[in-house]
């Protein structure tokens, strides 16, 4: 076999093989699309109607008045970008100090804050209840947006290594300016550290917009619920209402998906971050 | 005297920074330094390390949350490991449930190899593949119980149009974990095709060529070539599974229970049942706070275990390219 062919047949089977995985990973998809779109009579059908006809687009009508939507919609909203933005100002600020100031213990503590990333989550979830209930948060968004603003030793480790590459040199002359430690933060570090900032915000955004423990165990009151969780109990409610469900579901995800299609590079790096300390 | 590890950090600094050490602006230069880490310091201190220590001490009680805790040593976890055959019942799901993970590192693998190759519109397919990694598990659990349902579901539906008669899936005790497994690979997929496609950018080209001028097949060049260097990520991708798999929750609490309040999930016949759903229901819906404690401290201690267990073996087959 010569190798232009060897070549040809090695990327008719890629195209294989990516296509079984597209239509694997699609497919499902498609199908939650189609199922909101189609009457109720038309579900119960053998064959299943692939494209629904007639087209019917009550259900997402519906949804509205059944679930608090938009209530929801604002109250993930709120509680993801305030957490966001909270977790991302003090982890590059103490990421900014473990990378460039220097202070005693600093690599020391550096270390043992990154061995605590070790904790299994389930030896907090009793403990943390607790501290919540004693500080009188249980039915507040506190116990979900107070956390972040301390910063997290996972966020502020990659701010440290995307700082440890900014050139000394930079800050020395700030300093001789007679800037303060602050403005050298926001006025060289910040500007130049814009693509870290995107990929932590889009992934810390992300984790918060799709939380589902933390507000089922922590918010009480219906209407101050998540998306998520609201949509939860929906489902408990009109458990073979699929159509709906999945008018729902589609409704749910289509924030997050607009913001990847068009922050896809920071997704797609954020996430690849992630598994960097392979 | 300057302290020696801060002359160490700072390394290549010159020998004149070092005598002018702990002048004013060293000083200055510290006190803001420690200012700039307090908060995530505190932070740490407040929601981790004393809720850590106080979880110890909640295990060794009885504690419904409202009345007086009663001291009862280590009864929660006597308890856990010989009386309690919930906890054994959840651990086996949770080794059954790991047959996924090598089946789902084996089709990434091989969808990131496809994707390595230079071929057009690697872009389209890289934001299919990410779907359901962006989605919530929320909606994503929601559509996979319709996709299951016996009779109208997605799967039984097509498997019917080939003549067979599918499984009850969720409703079945033995088709239960088959399910949340199928599910589970689906929705691994498009993470762990882009930490093989990162790893496999890492392969030099040059080796390859080599191999393929001394007469290497491409088996060969795959086995004794390709994938020596994507062991750490085979590695990575292991560790965080299994720890993934034992803190399976919304998935369960949403596709396993039946209709009405009462119900709480995990069946049927506990046939789904994860440990750190077992911990919910106890801390939860059951209000045994020192139990579900216990159960959390047990499991804590089994991840850590598995985790250096995992990088002591890994050692001996894990090659890093440094």
């Amino acid at each position: 076999m010569s190798i232009t062919t060897s070549n040809r047949l090695t990327k008719w089977v890629s195209y294989g093989v990516l296509s079984l995985g597209g239509i694997f990973t699609l497919f499902p998809f498609l199908w939650m699309l189609s199922t909101s779109l189609k009457e109720d009579q038309y579900l119960l059908q053998f064959p299943p109607q692939w494209i629904p006809n007639p087209l019917n687009f009550q259900n997402y009508r519906d949804i509205w008045e059944l679930i608090p939507l938009a209530q929801g919609f604002a109250n993930s909203a709120f509680i993801s970008i305030t957490g966001t933005i909270g977790v991302l100002f003090a982890s590059s600020l103490a990421g900014f100090a473990f990378a460039k100031l220097r202070f005693p213990f600093r690599d020391k503590l550096f270390v043992v804050l990154l061995a605590t990333l070790m904790i299994p989550g389930a030896i907090l979830l009793v403990p943390q209840f607790i501290l919540y209930r004693d500080l009188d948060w249980i039915g507040t968004y506190n116990p979900l947006i107070i956390p972040s603003l301390f910063g997290a030793v996972y966020e502020t480790f990659f701010f440290r290594q995307f700082f440890r590459g900014i050139p000394d040199d930079l800050i020395d002359s700030a300093k001789i300016d007679g800037a303060s430690w602050f403005t050298i933060y926001l006025r060289i570090i910040v500007p130049l550290s814009r693509p870290v900032f995107a990929t932590l915000a889009v992934l810390a955004f992300m984790w918060r917009w799709n939380d589902y423990m933390g507000p089922l165990i922590y918010l009480q009151d219906n209407n101050m619920q998540t998306v998520p969780v609201m949509i939860s109990t929906f489902q408990s409610q009109y458990i073979t209402q699929y159509g709906l469900l999945m008018a729902a579901s589609v409704v749910s995800i289509l924030p997050i998906l607009v913001v990847y299609i068009f922050m896809q590079r920071y997704f797609v790096e954020g996430i690849a971050m992630t598994g960097l300390k392979g | 005297m300057a302290n020696p590890t801060l002359t160490s950090q700072t390394g290549g600094q010159p020998t004149k920074y070092k005598r002018t050490a702990w002048n004013g602006m060293r000083v200055r230069e510290a006190l803001i330094g420690m200012l700039f880490v307090a908060p995530l310091v505190i932070g740490f201190v407040v929601f981790q390390l004393i809720p850590m220590i106080q979880s110890v001490g909640i295990s060794f009680t009885n504690w419904d949350l409202i009345g007086q805790a009663k001291w009862v040593g280590f009864e929660n976890y006597i308890k856990a490991l010989t009386k309690d055959r919930l906890v054994w019942i959840a651990f086996g799901n949770t080794v059954y449930l790991m047959v996924g993970i090598p089946i789902g590192m084996a089709l990434s693998m091989g969808l990131a190899i496809a994707m390595n190759q230079k071929i057009r519109g690697i872009s389209f397919f890289r934001t299919i593949y990410f779907l359901p990694v962006v989605s919530s598990v929320v909606a994503m659990s929601v559509l996979w119980r319709w996709i299951f349902n016996p009779e109208y579901g997605l799967i039984n539906a097509l498997l019917k149009t080939f003549g067979l008669d599918g499984p009850l899936w969720l409703g079945s005790p033995e088709w239960s974990k088959p399910a949340l497994i199928i599910m589970g690979i689906w929705g691994g997929l498009g993470f762990n095709m882009l930490l093989y496609l990162a790893a496999l950018q890492g392969v030099p080209s040059e080796l390859k060529e080599a191999a393929t001028i001394d007469g290497a097949g491409a088996w060969q060049r795959f086995r004794y070539i390709t994938f020596p260097f994507l062991t750490p990520t085979t590695f990575f991708i292991l560790i965080t599974s299994i720890i993934g798999t034992f803190q399976v929750f919304a998935q369960i609490h949403l596709m396993t229970r039946a209709e009405g309040p009462t119900s709480i999930g995990g069946g049927p016949q506990w046939s789904t049942l994860t440990t750190v759903y077992y911990l919910w229901l106890n801390a939860f819906q059951y209000y045994k706070m020192g139990y579900a404690a216990a159960i959390g401290w047990i499991l804590g201690i089994v991840m850590f275990a598995l985790t250096l267990l995992q990088f002591w073996v890994g050692r001996r087959w894990v090659f890093y390219n440094d």
